[in-house]
């Protein structure tokens, strides 16, 4: 499984990053998120999904791959 | 029946339910009988605004996560068929929560940086010396005491001040036309007045930045005017913005979330009996949840035909998303009705959906995890100094609480 952020859409919410710390982090400049790790272990994919359910703007996917 | 229906065709009047809609006496907590009614009719129905107009009410969880996401509604309330909260609405900008990408993404960008997560957890040790500070005062001060003005108020004035550079001590003027600014029935000079003198007292402290530049949030504003992204009124409102959203909110989720844990005193007895970050967490989901005090309902203008539920709404048509409504809604939160702080609410739209979500709510949570995880285990005996019929409470804002909330231990 493979995350994918789609920068242009994040709100800065931060919402990732608390369902998924693991996983996702902000910029410095402006808290839009990033993805720390792109293919993250199974024990975090729950976590992931929480973060994709609860992103205000969208923004996150869980791809196959 | 007819798929249009802002101020268009004769249809059935006099079933129209005005919004909005009065709560129940002796339910403080729970949303208005009418709107779990509509909910229940389906998940589009009418109701009926002070122009006397007709406006599309979306009840149901999944349809406003949709509709709130939607790039083809607006939050412009300039735009045909919006569903204007009162006459004056409109007649003061306060900025980009009312308006569209790319402009307000432009603008939010600006001062999302120090909400993020880790910048938040970078305060919570002040946040937690603050709150014991108040606590401390009211333990030696005389009692019964008014929580409202010794601890709901003063916790998220001060964090919101000591973030943007505004000085505590001018709070009694900004709360007193911070309180105007939301009351739903203000008169229009009234509400112009207030906005008035806000934005004058933060464009005269942007001044004072200017020449002498802090590291808080307002002088990064006015870098940014210095710079030319952004005018000196749109850094005034921004300001504005920030203040009030910044201390109302939280204020009201302190005091009403209080209220509702002393009401339930089995949940209350989770919180003051654990030093669990988790279910402290947890809890301050629930109660968002539970309470959703911001119940004015988040409202669009359609901007070009959507559909919603097998049904078109057309451009021009307003819509109205009670979002109090949707995090009672039996499909997204099993037993709805129940505060079960151990519930995992996270997915609840209490600070709304979409891009227009809450800049401050990492910050909100923060504060409200300090205040329930410490005021109750420090006061472990603290109760209502008054009958709950008698609390004052706001339903003529546009953010629920409680005006006082007498409390004794």
């Amino acid at each position: 499984m493979r995350v994918e952020l789609d920068e242009p859409k994040c709100v800065a919410s931060g919402q990732c990053v608390l369902a998924a710390p693991e996983v996702f982090d902000q910029r410095d400049e402006d808290g839009i998120a990033f993805v720390v790790d792109g293919q993250p272990p199974e024990d975090v994919l729950d976590a992931v999904r929480e973060a994709v359910a609860i992103c205000p703007a969208a923004a996150i996917r869980l791809a196959e791959r | 029946m007819a798929d249009t229906l802002t101020g268009t065709g004769p249809g059935p009047a006099e079933q129209i339910p005005e919004f909005p809609m009065p709560r129940a006496a002796g339910c403080p907590f729970d949303p208005p009988p009418a709107l779990t009614a509509a909910r229940e009719e389906g998940p589009l129905t009418k109701v009926r605004l002070w122009d006397g107009k007709d406006y599309w009410l979306l009840t149901r969880y999944a349809d406003q996560r949709a509709v709130l996401l939607d790039p083809r509604v607006s939050a412009d309330l300039t735009r045909p068929g919006y569903p204007l909260q009162a006459p004056s609405n409109g007649k003061n900008n306060i900025s980009f929560i009312l308006m569209d990408d790319p402009e307000h993404a432009r603008l939010r960008r600006m001062v999302t940086a120090p909400f993020a997560i880790k910048r938040v957890e970078a305060l919570r040790p002040a946040v937690q010396t603050i709150v014991d500070d108040l606590i401390d005062g009211m333990l030696a001060g005389p009692k019964p005491v008014d929580l409202v003005e010794a601890f709901a108020l003063p916790v998220p004035s001060l964090v919101i001040c000591a973030l943007l550079g505004v000085p505590y001590d001018d709070h009694d003027f900004f709360q007193e036309n911070s309180k105007i600014l939301i009351k739903r029935d203000a008169a229009m000079e009234e509400r112009m007045a207030a906005h008035g003198k806000l934005i004058g007292y933060l464009d005269e402290l942007m001044g004072e930045k200017t020449a002498h530049p802090g590291d808080d949030l307002l002088s990064g504003l006015v870098t940014r005017v210095e710079s030319g992204e952004l005018t000196r009124s749109d850094a005034a409102q921004m300001g504005v913005l920030l203040l009030l959203a910044g201390h109302e909110t939280t204020a009201n989720m302190i005091a009403l979330g209080t209220l509702a844990l002393l009401e339930h005193p089995e949940q209350l007895a989770l919180l003051r009996d654990t030093d669990d970050s988790r279910l402290i967490a947890s809890a301050v989901e629930e109660l968002l949840r539970y309470l959703t005090i911001v119940h004015g309902g988040r409202r669009r203008a359609v901007l070009a035909d959507i559909e919603v539920a097998g049904q078109v709404i057309r451009a021009g048509e307003g819509v109205i998303m009670p979002n109090d409504i949707a995090n009672r809604d039996p499909e997204a939160f099993p037993d709805p009705d129940r505060l079960d702080l151990t519930r995992d609410a996270r997915r609840h739209v209490a600070f709304g959906f979409g891009v227009h979500q809450c800049l401050g709510q990492p910050l909100a949570r923060m504060e409200l995890q300090v205040v329930y995880g410490t005021l109750y285990r420090r006061i472990p005996g603290l109760r209502l100094a008054a009958g709950v019929p008698e609390l004052p409470f706001k339903h003529d804002g546009s953010v629920y609480g409680v005006y006082e909330l007498p409390v004794t231990w």
